[in-house]
């Protein structure tokens, strides 16, 4: 049939299930935006306040549904305001296709109005990319782009469109399969022999007597929690999570640890640092994870799996790295190994544990004039009990999130890892909202962060979209502020901020705004949030100087961690002690 | 080959990577962006076009003490227009490098004298001037490299070097 080539785009979408595009218009893209008015009862357009957060929500929607999160956007300033969003996919491995316009073909290189070279902007922050001057090409580069985003390790494809392009008209098929002749979603590695490889890994794991597993988000993607959990459970190794890797085993589950890396709980890091052997399954070992790869867990024996080859070696070496899904190895290795348990080693993990027990903050009890954030998400977890989906942005309250929310679900944490975008939370939450629309969505963010997403709360009014935000408001920068007093001798250098008053700012977008200050009216405005059928913005107004702790300080071991200060059972002295370096 | 294998053994952390790729217009922007981003540090690229005018073939040297020749290839493989890696750093092999070398004459008995290092080299002049002569020079980089030591008293005006290019043998 023949179609113009603007068509073409919302067929591809369509045809690959994603029934969502975050986007802005602009000249370059018009004719698309003109194709979309006979296609918007299949397909709804977000109206976004900026084109960053069109990326960062779509690749929130990836996140929540798995399917490919789309983003639009017209050339020029309108396609490099997507940059930031495309790295965070890009960092972040999650499957979003880009749709930017580009100016007429015949103009491209005379720097036409609106001309950028964004193929070139984006070709270190994408997994691949496209400029299309030729309508012929546009059906095969669209089912391409699809194809690449989803398939392997997932990430971010741009196609930038001319925009006669989008005008002409062209023979179009929907294209079902893709056949590229240097993509393939797993390369070969080095000839690699999986039985030789996985028969080695399983004498690793017989020999091994304090073992940890860390899984990382590759399980996600990857669609194995069920083989996760059986190779977890049947090898009764316990499990320490990345950051991205939350959700993937539920965390009320006896052999998950939870978290480790700079902010993980002590215990995880202790039992990492003394372990024999880590069995890595689709993480990457990031700097936030190991702190110092000089002495990171030396005395322990590695095997990694992951689905892309070049992670295998690039910061731990690998006694055995298999290239390779960790669904499909799994389901292999699974069957190999003994059933078994580690009655000791558990016994010292948790002995470590009942000592970070002790050191937790919530055994404070707090005064009625004061709110620590570690409380507020504590009270969000106990008030929704978990269920949920949170998207949170970067910084202190991130942390805290990740300490005090008991995750049970799977992707049931949205967070930017790798890049640490600010901002994210918010347009995460649209993203993630109109993924599980049936889902109670709540933003969590930082007075710093938000205030770089703003504008998108006119974006959640026009969608009528019930999301409820938290800001955890202390005046801050709270993490940079932590770092400046942790290992800048306290000389505070931008880092105080301003904030408007949260709650009239709701108000002034028709939204309903809430504050709280102390733990009562906390848990109170979380309840009434919950009730209220629609939007709701609440403003915690917390202990300005409080640290996020266990730390491992950059560059530091594992075993260099900033313990949490021993909490008294009752206040007294004022917050000093939170303050204190303790070791 | 005997000669190939001495020649390996003398440079242990060179390492030469042949990639085959599409022929498609910013893929060699995409391979030295890669190479820029992850900080790899390339000696060498020659790219040219193969018998099959869809695609091309680079070869790159890299310096294995410096960059992790293994983790160059698998960065390479994820780029998608990128067909085929191989490091042949340990197969038969012949490499060779062209370059031209420009070298200052100042009488005919230095013109002479050129010339008999250029045949000694099993090289040629192919430009005569005035006061220049080019001579073209093909082999591995140590020959080249050789020739150039040889030349330097006579004043190098102007050297071009193409970069290692190799084929396994058979």
């Amino acid at each position: 049939m023949k179609l113009t080539g603007a068509q073409v785009i919302w067929e591809t979408i369509l045809q690959h299930g994603t029934n969502v595009v975050f986007g802005y218009p602009g000249g370059a893209i018009l004719p698309t935006y003109d194709a979309l008015v006979d296609y918007q009862d299949r397909v709804h357009h977000v109206l976004v306040r900026h084109e960053e957060n069109a990326a960062l929500a779509a690749d929130a929607y990836f996140r929540a549904t798995g399917k490919v999160g789309v983003c639009m956007a017209t050339s020029g300033p309108g396609a490099t305001n997507l940059v930031t969003g495309l790295a965070n996919a890009m960092m972040d491995s999650s499957a979003v296709v880009a749709i930017t316009g580009q100016v007429a073909s015949h103009l491209v290189g005379s720097d036409a109005f609106q001309e950028t070279d964004v193929t070139g902007v984006t070709l270190p922050i994408t997994k691949h990319n496209y400029l299309v001057m030729d309508v012929n090409e546009l059906p095969q580069v669209m089912a391409e782009a699809f194809y690449i985003a989803r398939s392997g390790r997932p990430g971010p494809v741009l196609v930038d469109i001319c925009k006669d392009v989008q005008q002409k008209m062209v023979d179009y098929e929907p294209i079902t399969s893709v056949q590229m002749r240097g993509y393939r979603a797993i390369k070969p590695h080095g000839r690699q022999n999986i039985p030789t490889l996985l028969q080695r890994a399983k004498e690793l794991i017989d020999q091994a007597r304090r073992p940890v597993i860390l899984a990382g988000q590759g399980i996600k993607h990857g669609n194995a929690h069920e083989e996760f959990r059986a190779f977890v459970e049947k090898s009764g190794i316990p499990v320490a999570t990345t950051l991205l890797g939350i959700g993937v085993l539920s965390e009320d589950h006896p052999l998950n640890l939870r978290m480790m890396g700079m902010h993980g709980e002590a215990y995880v890091n202790q039992a990492i640092a003394n372990a024999d052997l880590l069995i890595a399954l689709g993480m990457r070992f990031d700097d936030r994870v190991t702190g110092n790869l000089k002495t990171y867990a030396k005395n322990a024996r590695v095997i990694h799996v992951d689905i892309d080859a070049a992670e295998i070696n690039k910061n731990v070496p690998a006694d055995v790295g298999i290239v390779g899904s960790v669904k499909d190895i799994l389901r292999e290795l699974t069957p190999m190994i003994e059933k078994r348990s580690y009655p000791t080693w558990m016994e010292q993990i948790n002995e470590w544990r009942a000592d970070t027990k002790a050191r937790d903050v919530l055994n404070v009890e707090l005064p009625d004039d004061m709110l620590l954030a570690p409380h507020v998400m504590r009270a969000i977890w106990e008030e929704t009990k978990g269920e949920c989906t949170i998207c949170t942005d970067v910084g202190q309250h991130q942390m805290w999130e990740t300490q005090y929310f008991q995750h049970t679900r799977k992707n049931q944490l949205i967070t930017s890892g790798g890049l640490g975008t600010m901002g994210f939370a918010l347009p995460a939450a649209i993203g993630a909202k109109f993924g599980r629309p049936d889902d109670e969505v709540w933003a969590i963010a930082g007075d710093g962060g938000f205030q770089m997403s703003i504008p998108e709360l006119a974006t959640v009014m026009q969608e009528n979209l019930n999301i409820k935000i938290a800001i955890i408001n202390n005046n801050f920068l709270g993490m940079v502020r932590q770092w400046q007093e942790l290992m800048h001798n306290h000389r505070y250098s931008a880092v105080e901020m301003w904030t408007p008053d949260f709650v009239k700012l709701a108000q002034a977008y028709g939204m309903c705004g809430m504050r709280a200050t102390n733990l009562k009216e906390a848990r109170e405005v979380i309840r009434r949030a919950r009730e209220h059928d629609g939007p709701v913005l609440i403003e915690f107004v917390v202990e300005k100087e409080t640290n996020v702790f266990p730390m491992i300080q950059p560059g530091k071991s594992l075993n260099e961690m900033t313990r949490r200060p021993i909490q008294p059972a009752a206040l007294g002295g004022g917050m000093e002690f939170m303050k204190e370096k303790a070791h | 080959m005997l000669i190939d294998r001495v020649e390996a053994q003398k440079n242990p952390t060179k390492h030469t990577l042949v990639a085959l790729v599409e022929n498609k217009p910013g893929v060699l922007n995409r391979v030295a962006s890669l190479m820029r981003r992850r900080n790899f540090n390339i000696e060498s690229l020659a790219v040219g076009t193969t018998e099959d005018p869809t695609i091309s073939r680079m070869t790159f040297v890299i310096d294995a003490s410096k960059t992790n020749a293994a983790l160059v290839e698998r960065n390479l493989y994820k780029l998608v227009n990128v067909i085929d890696v191989q490091d042949v750093t340990d197969l038969p092999t012949v490499v060779r490098e062209l370059a031209l070398i420009k070298v200052r004459v100042t009488d005919a008995q230095h013109r002479g004298e050129i010339k008999q290092i250029a045949d000694m080299f099993q090289s040629r002049v192919v430009d005569v001037a005035k006061e220049s002569v080019i001579i073209e020079v093909t082999g591995e980089e140590q020959k080249v490299d050789s020739i150039l030591n040889v030349l330097q008293d006579y004043g190098i005006l102007e050297v071009v070097r193409t970069g290692r290019i190799a084929m396994t043998r058979g």
